[in-house]
């Protein structure tokens, strides 16, 4: 039988990730997002990193102090991102990140959802690049190359591998097959599919291989590498409701 | 503009939902066309997709009611309606691309008459919000906008040319805002309906493009 996937920690998870790597991360607002994950590697350290990710902060079910690219920036060590936004959604919000990219401190790449998706189902489907009629005609497209195809104009978009992809699911077995929950799928299995190590928080404990019937496998165990069950609050991070993470924010802020 | 007349946002959302066919796939952007979902569209069906992969959701949990592994696309917590169905990102994205979407709604810092429309970027800014914006504008059979009439500096967002960046080309085909409702022609911006209480010299002082006025000017419609 070959080497064991499942890991015992989240540093152990990631405490081989090098300098420079290229990171998908996984979620969409809170769900789904590996918010272990992030708290790990900003112990861990590993520097010049580019970080691909929807957005970078989880949104309002997450504590302002919980784990999401923030504290991996204020510690230096992402040297750029790639996501479909790098202004916050709504003018209220502060985004660390924001910040950072408007004084020049953090490289950026703003990329179109759908395309952003795109680029790594391509890299993992084997294609180098597609044409796509999203941002067309816009700032985004300035320079870049286009071709028309029945009258319609598209943009050329490239493939966007990974070196490590970090999501989470709600089950999996050994052999590392995944079920997600709900919207909890969003960008992981594709980041998933575009890594080459793919580390994974399970929110359910480990099943045993058979478990999961394999015509209900969301994505199969061949594109994942390492395991780690979340253990329960506090000592592993979960989403919480709004309402109580708004409880818990105003019990702290200082009256 | 004073509060006592013109629409609210729900009565703005009211009235883009009217347009809204039996059997369409609707995909509403973050922030006031969310309230579209509100309107009771009686015995037509409607399939809410969210850009996350949510293919047919509800109204919104109540507090302390949510599913924690469920969002739409403004990370609002949702219910599921019967017959609902998840995808992953490429999947909601590529049924986006492939024209599955009957109509998206948006929200706009600018609509131009010639169809054009911004809503990543501010004047200025570094950066900004695409989301899937740029996917849906591009893809989707029918673009409505939801927007107020004017910024908070009384400048007009309805203009002959978008003098920001623009989300996507000659797409937008029809546009309410708290004071009328507007449709994008080959020949340019038509007021079609106008909210109570404002009258059609102040619709054209605050717009910043050609508006063609029919001599009768219907209200906008508030309930179907």
């Amino acid at each position: 039988m070959s080497k064991s996937k499942i890991f015992a920690s989240f540093a152990d998870a990631v405490r081989d990730i090098p300098d420079g790597s290229v990171i998908g991360f996984g979620g969409f607002a809170v769900v789904g997002m590996p918010i272990n994950l992030y708290g790990a590697l900003a112990e861990q350290g590993a520097r010049g990193l580019t970080c691909v990710s929807n957005g970078t902060r989880g949104g309002a079910t997450l504590p302002s102090d919980g784990p999401d690219m923030g504290p991996l920036i204020t510690n230096g060590q992402v040297k750029k991102v790639i996501c479909s936004f790098t202004a916050p959604t709504r003018a209220s919000q502060k985004l660390v990140f924001s910040e950072y990219y408007e004084k020049g401190l953090i490289d950026a790449e703003l990329v179109p959802q759908g395309t952003l998706a795109e680029r790594m189902r391509a890299a993992g489907a084997g294609i180098p690049a597609f044409y796509t009629p999203a941002a067309v005609g816009t700032e985004l497209a300035e320079g870049r190359e286009t071709r028309r195809f029945q009258g319609r104009e598209y943009l050329l978009e490239y493939a966007l591998p990974l070196d490590y992809a970090f999501i989470r699911a709600y089950q999996a077995d050994d052999a590392g097959n995944l079920r997600f929950r709900r919207s909890q799928r969003n960008f992981n299995p594709l980041m998933a599919m575009a890594a080459r190590i793919t580390i994974v928080e399970v929110e359910e404990p480990i099943l045993p291989r058979g478990a999961i019937d394999p015509d209900d496998v969301h994505l199969p165990g061949i594109y994942v590498h390492r395991l780690i069950k979340i253990p329960p609050a506090p000592e592993g991070w979960w989403p919480q409701r709004p309402a109580e993470v708004a409880r818990q924010e105003a019990a702290r802020s200082p009256r | 503009m004073s509060d006592a007349k013109g629409l609210t946002r729900q009565q703005m959302c009211d009235r883009l939902a009217m347009e809204f066919e039996d059997g369409w796939i609707v995909n509403l952007g973050i922030g006031i066309p969310t309230l579209c979902s509100n309107f009771d569209f009686g015995d037509k069906e409607i399939i809410f997709h969210a850009e996350n992969g949510v293919i047919g959701y509800g109204p919104l949990t109540g507090p302390g009611k949510e599913d924690l592994h469920l969002v739409n696309a403004g990370g609002q917590h949702v219910t599921l309606r019967p017959g609902a169905a998840i995808v992953h990102h490429a999947d909601s994205f590529g049924l986006i691309r492939s024209g599955r979407i009957d109509v998206t709604v948006l929200g706009a810092y600018e609509v131009a008459a010639n169809g054009d429309f911004a809503n990543w970027k501010m004047a200025g800014q570094k950066g900004g919000g695409i989301g899937g914006a740029m996917d849906l504008a591009a893809c989707a059979r029918h673009v409505f906008i939801a927007m107020e009439q004017t910024t908070r500096n009384g400048s007009p967002r309805l203009v002959e040319r978008c003098a920001i960046p623009v989300t996507a080309r000659g797409v937008v085909n029809l546009v309410i805002t708290n004071c009328g409702l507007f449709e994008i022609t080959r020949e340019g911006m038509a007021l079609k309906e106008i909210a109570p209480g404002v009258t059609v010299d102040e619709i054209k002082a605050t717009t910043g493009c050609a508006l063609r006025v029919p001599r009768e000017i219907p209200p906008v419609r508030l309930r179907a």
